[in-house]
């Protein structure tokens, strides 16, 4: 017979929060910007969405039955891994590359390490990660313009995303063996990106990126959806953004504190990499100072990626890098117990 | 001293296999085994150089004194590699530039010094010699399966045979370094499997 009084030790109030309610507000969160995917890349971005995610499941399903642990498929963890590595991939790549990406995420970097809760890499940006280094040439070229709109989101060039021609025009100018003509051309090209028409392109997703990534206010809409529902707090998001935007203000351009914050902001994979992916409850630290470590840590190696990396984005390469430092960020920034005396 | 020859030899390969059991030796494996033919080439030079190592060792084993035994097992090594090292260059010059900095390496290869400290001091003179055959193959044999799966994943092709036809997208990541580590680790894990299935 059971009891109906708690005999256990307390805690005895208990939250109704659980994983399956947290993975689902995850992926109503990320309903917008799939909306807006659709929106702007077509049918397209659709199936490999729906390719990613099928591929999540199933794979983390055979996982758990070859290994016969508890099938925990339905907690919806996948399905945000899915989802979110399908928003990673440019909306041009070829079909198998998404369920590849998946069934790497699932299969390489989080069962093996024991599953949900103990994957030290975010699965989606490791599957990234994997497919960039096994298929440069399709992550990196499989570029779709929006249905309408260009690819950089200004009229003048229409074959590459705004980070690309914002680090070409920066490499020309900083080319002491350029031509006035050049020059005269990368400025113009700087002063198109950070007019108001190519910021409000960027604003909206109306310029090429991966599938998920472009539309800054769907993006935001989630995000607050989260926010409001306290299932990610504001200390990474805001101390990455922030970081990038200090950095990039004072790297970004020709001289120190030229740069264009703003531009850095809105481009590339920094809102849906901030808000959704380095908040991450498993690969983030826990404690609050840790979070603010772990923002800024991030935003300083997108930053230093973008300015003078080889690649023109370096928002997923800056979060799997501290995913490996949480374990050591959460063991220095422990709180004090209450009562604690600080040791001299 | 009950156990048989036999045992001594095959010992090395699944066992207490170097790489998948003991687990040493991983620098070579990690970094070299972007192909089969530079795989076994590693693993053959590795054991020419454990058995010859494992035999002198074994014969000046009760000259050594027991405080500079290191050193004295380090300079017997770097001697066999220094012979390899010349072989190659001489023969195999194609083999020899694409191993690189890993065939002088060998000096300071964990399997060598490990046999050397483990077996070959304080067993005769024939055992070690069967030990260093059995463990260098055992060696070159883990060596070989990672190349090959890495070669074969990476490239498509194997020892210069294409294996998976041209509509065969390879997967780059295999050949590269991230590859090594991902490719070693489920090795290791299938051969734990094995094991436990066994016993």
């Amino acid at each position: 017979m059971k009891s109906p009084l708690t005999l256990t030790p307390s805690p005895h109030v208990r939250d109704g929060i659980n994983i399956k309610s947290v993975m689902y507000a995850v992926v109503i969160s990320l309903v917008p910007a799939a909306a807006g995917a659709v929106y702007f890349f077509g049918m397209r971005a659709l199936t490999i969405m729906v390719l990613a995610c099928v591929s999540a499941v199933l794979t983390e399903a055979i996982c758990q039955k070859a290994t016969k642990r508890k099938i925990t498929v339905g907690d919806g963890s996948a399905l945000v891994t899915g989802i979110l590595l399908s928003f990673n991939v440019p909306p041009g790549v070829p079909y198998w590359m998404p369920v590849v990406g998946s069934v790497f995420a699932i299969a390489i970097a989080k069962i093996p390490f024991g599953g949900l809760g103990y994957n030290p890499l975010n699965p989606a940006l490791a599957a990234r990660a994997f497919l960039l280094a096994s298929w440069p040439v399709s992550m990196t070229a499989a570029w779709v313009a929006p249905s309408r709109g260009s690819l950089s989101g200004i009229n003048a060039i229409t074959t590459a995303t705004p980070l690309a021609v914002f680090r070409d025009a920066r490499a020309t100018l900083l080319d002491p063996g350029s031509t006035l003509e050049h020059i005269g051309q990368a400025n113009a090209y700087l002063g198109e990106l950070y007019s108001g028409s190519s910021l409000r392109n960027l604003f909206l997703g109306n310029v090429g990126g991966c599938v998920g990534e472009t539309s800054v206010l769907l993006l935001l809409v989630g995000a607050a959806y989260l926010l409001l529902r306290r299932i990610i707090c504001w200390r990474i998001p805001l101390s990455f953004i922030g970081t990038v935007a200090l950095m990039t203000w004072i790297l970004g351009g020709k001289g120190a504190f030229q740069g264009y914050p703003l531009f850095h902001m809105l481009s590339g994979g920094l809102m849906l990499g901030a808000f959704f992916m380095a908040t991450d409850m498993v690969t983030s630290p826990v404690t609050a100072r840790g979070k603010l470590f772990f923002g800024v840590g991030c935003g300083v190696l997108t930053s230093i990626i973008r300015i003078l990396g080889g690649y023109p984005e370096g928002v997923s390469y800056s979060i799997l890098i501290m995913n490996i430092t949480v374990p050591l960020i959460d063991r220095y920034t422990r709180p004090r117990k209450l009562g604690e005396v600080k040791k001299s | 001293m009950s156990v048989s020859l036999t045992r001594e030899f095959t010992k090395g390969f699944i066992r207490e296999n170097p790489v998948f059991r003991i687990v040493l030796g991983l620098c070579p494996v990690l970094a070299v085994t972007t192909s089969l033919k530079n795989g076994i080439g590693m693993g053959f030079a590795a054991t020419f150089v454990l058995v010859g190592s494992n035999v002198i060792v074994s014969l000046v084993r009760k000259g050594i004194p027991a405080r500079i035994r290191i050193p004295c097992y380090i300079v017997v090594i770097a001697s066999f590699v220094t012979v390899v090292d010349l072989v190659m260059a001489g023969y195999t010059p194609e083999l020899h530039k694409s191993l690189g900095i890993f065939i002088p390496l060998i000096v300071v290869n964990c399997i060598i010094l490990g046999r050397a400290e483990a077996f070959a001091s304080k067993n005769t003179v024939g055992r070690s010699f069967i030990d260093g055959i059995g463990m260098g193959l055992g060696f070159t044999f883990a060596l070989a399966i990672t190349a090959a799966v890495r070669e074969i994943i990476g490239t498509g092709k194997i020892w210069d045979l294409v294996l998976l036809g041209t509509r065969y997208n390879p997967v780059l990541i295999a050949v590269l370094a991230p590859g090594a580590f991902i490719t070693l680790g489920l090795l290791i894990g299938l051969f734990n499997l094995l094991e436990r299935k066994e016993g």
